[in-house]
């Protein structure tokens, strides 16, 4: 039998793994399906259907699987984390009932009336009901990240013995839900949504292109594949340089309000000044090897590097080092490398984006075959950069479920026998690796199926009929 | 309410929140069975319709609606988590092993329909199609078997109380299906359905009754509640409603039939709440006042439902005026 401590937060960790890809999924697509619902109707261009219809389909599912694997989120604060939630629930509660109310109602109600109404409403409708999913996807994360930023810097409460034990009460509302971790949190999870999305729109696209141009394969309807390409480069070249500047803003921020979590990310153990950023790290001794909390390490870095991005500038700062915490450190390596390669993914995107506009600016975007493959490989990578980033995030900030409040050990419910939390973690690892499977393999198909044909499509007969409306007024 | 500060100190218009979201919470909970009950009625008529076309038509008739629908249970999990946390936490740990299965089922009951259309081809249909009535069945079922453990203050998961409500709530939820697709169908299978609709409403008196004999006969807590006037006349209700269920499903009054089931639901809604306040979680003896959040946040999560249910009604009534009336196999929407 697992520890029931140990199972829950396998679990735990399990659910939020497999679930964030969904949630990414939407958020990420929501701007695109609004601009092409936009343009569809406003052109009458078959080939923004076709895109509203084609990339409809994938967050359709999406949300299903998302609304699954999300419900299980909510009630596991519950059925693992009952001490949590008791102690928390004030501040915690608050947040995810208003996601529901707010945002996901918003979200599944107009779902309905976008995924299935095209025909049964009119435009004006049909558009707000794209515009009604989208914000509702937002509002989403909103409720969700103040939710999870207050637990990194919590504000406005005080502690207070209830029926024996002490809880968390409210005090302040809008310090506690405009935590300082709040903002920005909010744009590098929204921001990392749309660039993950558009370099899986570009990776899938440019499967397509490198078939059809540099293989010579036919394809039909190629030019949706062409134009996909296009739209999804332009949201790249916007929002991968922008993750890299608010994410070095974010790291100087967590360095300042979380400072063990900022010294596990650059493994510094001893407080120093002039600490070197490391690109590498490797234990000297190989039982060391395996032991996330290895001390002894071979780096290889920039002199002073830490430093200057901790202090914004001043290659002498000081970081404090993790012997310097009362408390045991996180698991060092898990964040330092997640950290790392984070980092190193953000701005392999970034080249990605800077190359395509460049091929594209010279007429040769839909000929250069490196390119292409380089897209195709990238196509999951901002999923797996996501993931990266909240392991950070999370694996980072323990032992604190709640920073400085309550320990991840303590949260967990008293009552959980191991035989249960065992019992449910292998029914977790199961049923999960089953969804995702399912979800890989439903996702695959409708990609390989293609978007409509185009001679199933009304768009064109439904603008002529703009065409005579308007000419009847007139 | 004056000013910002009285938030942290007094109840919004001096009202008895906590009281006010005991109800607010069974009537979510409420909305959930009724709004998703006519899927999982669906879900479960699934089995006895072999014909695909058939099956296209009851897939047809909840396909726009019942991710919306689902919502519901997810603003009763968060509500109950916000209102009355020690409530959340102390029922979802005991019944940490019901819990999961009824997120199991419900997963089924989700993905299935939606996997069921991906694919045209036979054994895929099939598997998924049974998958689809499995988790329309145990979903019900578990739901009602947590309501009567939580009503009793059950220590164990598998009780007779939560097999007979359980029981109860899958018959209830097929009365709703049916109610729902004779809006949602024409032609044969409209009249056809009819008998499974009265089957089912049998079915669901003779459990309702059983567990009212049983609360009497042996939960002696419960006992003197039980002749309470509110009580009472629920039940009475109930009977009532059951009869004008089939007086209009006879007349082919359609809305109105469907009207009667959401009278059954939220009557059934309203014998269980009533029968537990003022306590809120009867295993641990909590009341709603000592269980309830602070002030603060509680007249915050007030505000937020004052604002916002009102909206939810208006985009619901979008959603189900946007599909109304009856659709045939092959609307694909």
């Amino acid at each position: 039998m697992v520890d029931p401590v140990l199972a829950s937060r396998l679990q735990f960790a399990i659910t939020v793994i497999v679930h964030i890809i969904f949630p990414v999924m939407s958020m990420g697509l929501a701007p695109f399906l609004i601009y092409f619902t936009w343009k569809e109707i406003r052109s009458g261009d078959a080939i923004y259907e076709q895109l509203r219809r084609f990339w409809t389909n994938i967050f359709a599912v999406s949300f299903a699987v998302g609304t699954v694997t999300g419900l299980v989120l909510e009630f596991e604060f519950g059925t693992n984390f009952a001490a949590f939630s008791t102690v928390a629930g004030e501040l915690f509660g608050g947040p995810l009932a208003l996601e529901g109310m707010m945002a996901f109602m918003l979200e599944a109600t107009f779902l309905g009336v976008f995924v299935f109404g095209r025909d049964r409403v009119s435009d004006r409708l049909y558009f707000l009901s794209s515009v009604a999913v989208g914000l509702g996807t937002w509002l989403s994360a909103v409720w969700i990240l103040i939710a999870n930023s207050w637990m990194q810097t919590p504000r406005g409460f005080e502690m207070v013995t209830e029926n024996g034990q002490r809880v968390v009460h409210l005090t302040d509302a809008l310090a506690a839900y405009f935590n300082p971790r709040f903002p920005w949190m909010f744009v590098h999870m929204q921001n990392a949504a749309v660039e993950s999305v558009a370099l899986f729109m570009a990776g899938v696209a440019a499967y397509y292109v490198f078939r059809h141009h540099v293989w010579g394969y036919p394809i039909q309807q190629i030019d949706f594949w062409e134009t996909t390409l296009k739209i999804a480069l332009i949201a790249l070249l916007i929002t991968a340089p922008l993750q890299a500047i608010h994410g070095d803003a974010y790291a100087r921020h967590v360095s300042e309000t979380q400072p063990q979590k900022f010294a596990a990310m650059e493994a510094v153990w001893e407080t120093e000044s002039y600490v070197p950023e490391y690109i590498v790290a490797i234990p000297t001794t190989i039982d060391q090897l395996l032991n996330p909390w290895a001390k002894d390490l071979f780096g290889i870095g920039i002199p002073g590097g830490a430093s200057w991005l901790a202090s914004g500038g001043n290659a002498q700062a000081t970081i404090r080092g993790l012997d310097a915490f009362s408390t045991q450190a996180p698991p060092v390596a898990i964040v330092f490398w997640a950290f790392r390669i984070m980092v190193a993914l953000g701005f392999w995107f970034i080249v990605l984006a800077i190359w395509g506009t460049y091929r594209w600016w010279r007429g040769e975007l839909f000929e250069d075959d490196l390119l292409h493959k380089a897209l195709m490989g990238s196509s999951l990578l901002g999923f797996v950069t996501v993931e990266l980033g909240w392991i950070v995030t999370e694996v980072g900030r323990q032992p604190w479920v709640i920073q400085g409040i309550m320990k991840t050990t303590d949260s967990v419910s008293p009552g959980l026998t191991g035989a249960e939390a065992t019992f449910t973690l292998i029914g977790f690892i199961t049923g999960y690796t089953l969804l995702l499977g399912l979800y890989i393999y439903v996702v695959a198909r409708i990609i390989k199926s293609g978007p409509p044909p185009r001679d199933e499509l009304d768009s064109i007969d439904r603008s002529l009929q703009t065409d005579t409306e308007v000419t009847t007024n007139d | 309410m004056t000013n910002v500060e009285q938030l942290a100190t007094e109840p919004l218009f001096g009202l008895p929140l906590a009281d006010l979201w005991f109800v607010l919470l069974f009537f979510i909970l409420g909305m959930f069975l009724f709004l998703d009950g006519f899927d999982f009625g669906i879900g479960i008529l699934f089995a006895i319709h072999d014909d695909d076309e058939e099956k296209a038509q009851l897939l047809a008739a909840i396909t726009p609606f019942w991710d919306a629908n689902e919502v519901w249970l997810v603003v009763f999990g968060g509500s109950l988590f916000a209102a009355f946390p020690v409530v959340y936490a102390n029922l979802f740990s005991r019944y940490y092993l019901l819990m999961f299965a009824i997120l199991a089922a419900l997963g089924l009951r989700g993905l299935s329909p939606e996997m069921y259309e991906q694919r045209e081809d036979e054994r895929w249909r099939l598997w998924w199609g049974r998958a689809f009535v499995l988790g329309s069945l145990t979903a019900p079922f578990l739901l009602g078997m947590f309501m009567a453990n939580w009503l009793v203050g059950a220590t164990t998961i598998i009780t007779l109380p939560g097999i007979v409500v359980g029981l109860a709530v899958v018959a209830l939820t097929v009365v709703d299906g049916v109610a729902f697709l004779r809006l949602k169908l024409c032609g044969d299978l409209r009249d056809r359905i009819r008998m499974d609709g009265y089957h089912a409403l049998t079915a669901y008196l003779i459990l309702f009754v059983l567990t009212i004999g049983y609360i009497q006969l042996t939960v002696s807590a419960l006992r003197p509640d039980l002749r309470s006037p509110v009580i009472a006349g629920l039940v009475v209700l109930t009977f009532v409603l059951a009869v004008f269920y089939a007086g209009a499903t006879s007349r082919d009054q359609y809305g109105l039939a469907l009207g009667a089931t959401a009278g059954l639901v939220f009557s059934l809604m309203g014998i269980v709440a009533s029968l537990m306040f003022p306590i809120v979680d009867p295993g641990f003896e909590l009341t709603v006042e000592s269980a309830a959040v602070s002030i603060l946040p509680l007249n915050i999560m007030s505000i937020g439902a004052v604002l916002l249910l009102p909206l939810i009604f208006v985009y619901f009534g979008v959603l189900y005026s946007a599909f109304s009336g009856p659709v045939t196999a092959d609307e694909s929407y």
